[in-house]
């Protein structure tokens, strides 16, 4: 049992912390967010520099030989800054896709593109009908040739805007939500009949609505087994959760400090706010729900490589339990700063705007105690 | 990074598993009421460990100590859960046995630490005054010098288990003058058979007599028994309740708890299925389980900070509080899970005379009356109020 970071997980976290603390500020995010990208390719090409793009990754497959814990370090810096950067589904999504799945010739295209950071992709697993249910998938790939035409629609599919390449869940063969028939392919997104419509989310992000018409995708887009990919989409998609349990952390471990911090000056009926007992015990729960949180995060993140049941058992408590301290961290928070956590103004609002979205990512509190229910059960 | 046991500890664990279940008392009942139990049968285990050297393994070395690491502790306390092992009992050995090493002189360390180890003598703790509970620093009880003697005159309440006590650990004002009421405050050990002390159980909800009231009335208790200095106990008192909080968290038999649940919640049924098949009496196990997930691991991180040589810091408080609501919640989901059979009263019965055949299931005996006896739990040890202040105070800073 060792709950310590290495040396080099270590450098990393600092590193990452300065680097959101010199050139991350609130000013400059909102800027950013507010700007016709909405994201900063330059801080992109720095991360690819420094190593953090790769760092997932094996030797072998030309990344630096990291694993799920050096991810979580990353997400909880990105977390404290509201980074907006698309981390989780470039590298954590897409490269997981290919770490775990992919061909010779997929790896060394894909993983070289998003080590060295000339590439970034979305995840297009979501679906308008589909709410949380990873099979439940209306997008169909059909056999034509030695190749496949995908025709189908995906639902908010986040960094979609900024991505060169999308991951596409799409059934290959049977009825909506069999657990057979599901395959992932890799889709160019500049391709032919793939149409987006592209927007801002409200926690500072951007997404696409993804449409396939008729888009004709060769054979070797194929990433794993035609038709036996939900395994492989579930254990990806524990891996985002895990990473996006580490960056809630980080961005409830800001808006803690925050809230503290503003309790401490704000002043009312002669003395500072921090004073009252009643605001000090909520400020209190905040922090045990982090601490819970945290305790979550480390278990989901340990677990990614155990037995499927054991990974998808924490992964499934983990974002239960992240999703309710990120929903009550984030509304105390705005209840403490008053009137101004309503204000944009305020840093803490957009925090709080990350930590509801949250939940709604990779299945929410409600469909991961059914997951955890049923596995517990069965 | 990594939850894994290393190859020691694995073995260490088949060790002490083989050790309890060799050993470990097969007659005394596993999911009973713990004052339902002869006395003795609450020391068995307890005297068994401190014949084999295991009674006290948090204790330095020097002083009977098993050395074990935290992460052998946690296995150690798991394995007992296992088996729902009744463990020596905290007054000595978590309490005064760690104040009477750190504190106090070469003749009470000889004199009181191996009754505390062997298990032969039964301690108790006078800390809460009826006007003197969550602001213990105003407590009343003095204790007058009278030549080689303290003269203590006082009431002291919920003293645990004080009935059977050989001794007694006492927190007196000696200095009714201090500038602040937390200055003035002795820790003395008093024999509980000297005249003047006398113990008056008090009834509890659940129907059990656990906690009594100690009268002291000119009770006179030789000077030696002071621990440390005079009017220093408040710190003897704050270092105890930090010893007391840590392991508060009883994750190990939390675990046992929901498992015994989940049983339960097979057998009793809904709509003719099992009660655990019902969806939203599965939402609240699994939602227990998840929080005792995150404590259990916020739990080792602690022990693995206090191997790395942080002692138990304010961050014991979490585990209290997380603690104590999961034990109460587990009760009082195990009461829902009975139905029916959570309504008769089985200590009334007792009471009564009756000693007919058990009315209900077995598992549903104690139910209600565990589940009223755990709120004591966020009541004791410092509220969990109070545990709130000491976060703000120590990790918030305001």
């Amino acid at each position: 049992m060792d709950f310590n970071f290495t040396e080099e997980q270590e450098m990393v976290r600092d590193g990452l912390s300065r680097l959101v603390r010199e050139s991350y500020d609130m000013e400059t995010r909102r800027s950013v967010v507010a700007s016709e990208s909405g994201w900063r390719p330059e801080i992109w090409a720095q991360l690819a520099e420094l190593g953090i793009l790769g760092m997932p990754f094996s030797e072998e497959d030309g990344g630096f030989g990291g694993g799920p814990v050096d991810a979580m370090v990353v997400m909880e810096e990105f977390g404290k800054g509201l980074v907006v950067e698309p981390f989780v589904p470039t590298v954590v999504c897409a490269g997981g896709f290919f770490k775990h799945a992919g061909t010779a010739a997929q790896k060394e295209e894909h993983i070289g593109g998003i080590v060295s950071g000339e590439r970034t992709y979305a995840f297009a697993y979501a679906e308008p009908r589909g709410r949380y249910d990873l099979a439940d998938l209306e997008t169909t790939a059909k056999k034509d040739g030695s190749g496949y035409v995908l025709n189908g629609h995906k639902a908010v599919v986040i960094g979609a805007p900024w991505a060169s390449h999308l991951v596409v869940t799409a059934r290959t063969a049977g009825d909506r939500r069999d657990a057979q028939g599901i395959s992932v392919f890799v889709v160019d997104k500049n391709a032919a009949g793939v149409v987006t419509r592209d927007y801002p989310t409200v926690d500072g992000r951007r997404a696409s609505e993804v449409y396939f018409e008729n888009a004709s995708i060769p054979a070797e887009a194929l990433i794993g087994e035609e038709g036996a990919g939900l395994p492989l989409i579930e254990r990806v998609t524990d891996e985002a959760i895990a990473a996006q349990c580490a960056e809630a952390c980080g961005a409830m471990k800001v808006a803690h400090a925050m809230t503290v911090e503003y309790s401490r000056q704000r002043k009312q009926f002669g003395v500072p706010i921090g004073k009252f007992q009643v605001l000090q015990h909520r400020m209190v729960d905040m922090y045990t729900e982090y601490e819970q949180a945290l305790s979550m995060t480390y278990l989901a993140t340990l677990k990614l490589d155990e037995s499927e049941r054991e990974r998808k058992l924490a992964a499934s408590a983990a974002k239960v339990r992240v999703g309710q301290a990120a929903h009550h961290i984030g509304q105390d928070a705005i209840q403490i700063h008053g009137g101004n956590g309503m204000t944009d103004e305020y840093a803490i609002g957009h925090y709080f705007k990350r930590l509801t979205i949250f939940d709604s990512e990779f299945g929410n509190i409600d469909h991961h105690m059914k997951r955890h229910i049923a596995l517990s059960n069965g | 990074m990594n939850l894994e046991f290393s190859p020691d500890e694995m073995a260490f664990r088949d060790e002490v598993r083989a050790f309890i279940a060799e050993n470990y008392p097969k007659d005394i009942s596993p999911d009973g009421l713990r004052d339902d139990l002869d006395p003795e049968d609450m020391v068995a285990w307890h005297k068994i460990l401190g014949k084999k050297g295991w009674s006290v393994p948090a204790w330095p070395v020097e002083y009977g100590g098993t050395g074990w690491t935290p992460t052998q502790r946690y296995i150690w306390s798991e394995e007992n859960a296992r088996v729902n092992a009744i463990m020596p009992l905290p007054f000595g050995v978590s309490m005064v046995g760690p104040v009477i090493y750190t504190f106090g002189n070469e003749a009470q360390k000889e004199q009181h630490l191996p009754g505390i180890r062997s298990g032969d003598v039964w301690w108790c703790q006078g800390y809460s005054e009826p006007g003197a509970g969550s602001d213990l620093a105003s407590l009343k009880t003095t204790a007058v010098r009278d030549g080689d003697h303290y003269v203590i005159n006082g009431q002291k309440t919920w003293t645990t288990l004080a009935q059977h006590a050989d001794w007694g650990f006492f927190l007196c004002r000696t200095d009714p003058d201090a500038a602040k009421p937390q200055e003035g405050i002795s820790f003395i050990l008093v024999d509980m058979k000297t005249p003047g002390v006398e113990v008056r159980p008090i009834k509890l909800i659940d129907g059990g007599y656990e906690v009594n009231e100690t009268w002291l009335t000119d009770v006179r208790v030789p000077v030696e028994n002071l621990v440390g200095e005079e009017n220093k106990g408040w710190t003897y008192a704050k270092f105890l309740l930090a010893h007391e909080r840590s392991g508060i968290a009883g994750v190990a038999r939390s675990k046992r708890g929901v498992e015994r649940l989940r049983e339960i919640a097979k057998s009793e049924l809904l709509d003719g299925a099992p009660l655990m098949s019902d969806f939203d009496f599965a939402r609240k196990v699994s939602q227990l389980e998840i929080d005792l997930s995150a404590l259990e691991i916020t739990e080792l991180r602690t022990l693995a900070g206090e191997q790395a040589g942080k002692g138990p810091g304010p961050e014991s408080s979490i585990l209290k509080i997380k603690g104590t609501e999961i034990q109460q919640r587990l009760t009082e989901l195990t009461l829902e899970a009975v139905g029916h059979y959570g309504t008769p009263y089985y200590h009334g019965m007792a009471d009564m005379g009756s000693n007919e055949y058990p009315i209900g299931p077995d598992y549903a005996q104690h139910s209600a009356a565990t589940y009223f006896n755990m709120r004591k739990t966020s009541i004791y040890g410092g509220s969990n109020e109070i545990q709130r202040n000491i976060i703000t105070k120590m990790i918030l800073g305001l």
